[in-house]
């Protein structure tokens, strides 16, 4: 009797480790057909953010809207297919894409080098944030008044980690912005920390006008689209760098930025004049 | 404990499964932290929810009809919405009307987010172990009730000493299911920030893009939990078992 439990475990154990050893070694493919999958199936599937105003987020009609909507727009146009928006999280948009339920991500990621080594992130990288909070006014003046105190955050936000090990601040981490958000209006904690884009684009909402946005930000990290990790150095990856290439030249970043109501970034100011150089005059 | 961390972090190099929480301290103190959160807020929802399923069982078959239609409110409140929603429901809207105070910047609530899990679990659980118990005291047989009270046993007393008791025998493999969906049930408390294990394995599963790894290892820690309570539930029947009854 004890044998055969012992040899049920076992089997449930060998079946579990075999399970998962295929997909780690489904991700190990190496395809060149995601392009033409596109093309065949005549329609574009991209993984984007539903909830991250002004990237990706649902209008008042429930549509999903945003500046890297229109990007993705842009990148269904050039390949003359429809176009298919998934929904994704901070904390799950890299298995969608490596799972193959997304031909491409463009979800407010940052470029990491871990991220790197998962999905396929493209160059040249297409914006840039750094962390900072949003805070009631005159309540925190610099990033050492967090120490021991609650700051809301994003579950899945790589900056949670650092502002906590930096800092001391006791990170209070939500599902979903609109929950973290409310936490912060209800006094639950005295900060809520994110993207210093995304908190510039709450404080022109007017929805905030007691709020501020006191720190210096910090860590100034490059924004990545993605593709599936083994398509990186296929057409599908290489046609990306050039859509990337061509939104920095022709300033299109710039002009989709001021659309969506985003404070200027020096960033894309930067590109735009390094890749004009290369014109002919 | 070092050779346990160089082994992972050798797996890491090798195969790149990456179960960083065995090799990197930050990591680890994390997970162990998590660990005793959840095994708290378990403990305190079990023990909530069968304290409320028994004031519950017995207010149901109370003479008064104000306790009883409020009971049946209640029960029927709880068992209608989904657990989640209950949550969110007791931490950002019966959270602001509680009393708090103004702590530097921030208002500290008397009742945090641990706190508010325990409350709507225990008492979403809780509405399951009313009903869980009735099913039991409607099982003792009405001549064992009118034996007590004629011993002079008053309705409160004949409940505690003659109904529960053996009422209690009778239910304890439903309440036993009941207790094992509770502790599943208790994940759901990250959405409330709780600092507990889902809430824990997602952001650690964030910060080193480990998904698969941690999802087996939250699975092993959930089957590994249930085992234990199920084990310790089984035991307890064992142990009250009446020779001849039931």
């Amino acid at each position: 009797m004890k044998l055969k439990k012992t040899a049920i475990i076992a089997g449930v154990a060998a079946a579990l480790t075999l399970g998962v050893a295929m997909t780690k070694a489904d991700q190990a493919y190496a395809g060149n057909d995601r392009f033409k999958k596109v093309l065949a199936r005549g329609e574009l599937v991209v993984g984007v953010k539903a909830d991250y105003k002004p990237w990706g987020f649902r209008d008042s009609s429930g549509k999903i809207v945003g500046m890297e909507i229109d990007m993705a727009q842009d990148v269904a146009k050039a390949m003359g297919v429809k176009l298919k928006l998934i929904p994704v999280q901070s904390s799950n948009r890299m298995q969608f894409l490596q799972q193959g339920k997304i031909d491409l991500m463009i979800a407010t990621m940052s470029d990491k080098a871990n991220r790197r080594k998962v999905v396929g992130i493209v160059d040249p990288n297409y914006y840039t944030s750094g962390t900072n909070v949003l805070a009631k006014k005159g309540v925190v003046k610099q990033w050492s008044d967090l120490k021991g105190k609650p700051v809301c955050g994003k579950q899945g936000a790589f900056y949670n980690k650092q502002v906590s090990s930096r800092y001391g601040a006791k990170i209070v981490a939500f599902v979903g912005n609109a929950e973290a958000k409310q936490a912060l209006r209800d006094g639950k904690c005295v900060a809520w920390v994110y993207d210093d884009s995304s908190i510039m684009a709450d404080l022109a909402s007017g929805q905030y006008n007691d709020y501020e946005m006191p720190m210096k930000t910090e860590d100034d990290t490059p924004w990545g689209l993605a593709v599936p990790l083994d398509e990186k150095g296929s057409i599908w990856g290489n046609f990306m760098s050039g859509m990337i290439y061509n939104w920095h030249r022709t300033g299109r970043l710039i002009e989709l930025e001021k659309k969506w109501g985003i404070q200027p970034t020096a960033y894309l100011v930067t590109m735009k004049k390094k890749f004009e150089a290369y014109q002919p005059k | 404990m070092e050779l346990f961390g160089d082994f992972f972090k050798q797996l890491y190099d090798t195969t790149g499964w990456n179960f960083v929480i065995f090799y990197d301290q930050v990591e680890w103190d994390r997970f162990i932290a998590a660990i005793w959160t959840t095994i708290r807020l378990i403990i305190a929802c079990l023990i909530f929810s069968v304290i409320v399923g028994f004031a519950g069982a017995w207010a149901q078959g109370a003479k008064s009809r104000i306790i009883r239609y409020g009971m049946a409110g209640y029960i029927q409140f709880f068992r209608n919405t989904p657990p989640f929603v209950q949550i969110l429901f007791f931490y950002f809207v019966v959270g602001n009307l509680t009393p708090s105070y103004d702590a530097g910047g921030y208002q500290q609530a008397y009742i945090g987010s641990f706190g508010w899990a325990v409350i709507s679990l225990g008492f979403f659980a809780g509405a399951f172990n009313t009903e869980i118990f009735r099913s039991g005291i409607e099982a003792v047989p009405e001549s064992t009730v009118e034996a007590a009270s004629s011993l002079g046993y008053t309705r409160l007393q004949s409940y505690i000493y003659v109904v529960f008791p053996l009422a209690f025998r009778v239910c304890l493999p439903a309440l036993n299911n009941n207790l094992v969906n509770l502790l599943k049930t208790t994940t759901l408390a990250y959405g409330i920030a709780v600092p507990e294990m889902m809430y824990t394995a997602n952001q650690i599963w964030s910060d080193n893009v480990n998904v698969p790894e941690m999802m087996i290892v939250l699975f092993l820690f959930y089957v590994g939990l249930v085992a234990v309570l199920v084990w310790g539930m089984h035991r307890w029947e064992k142990a009250m078992k009446i020779p001849g009854y039931g």
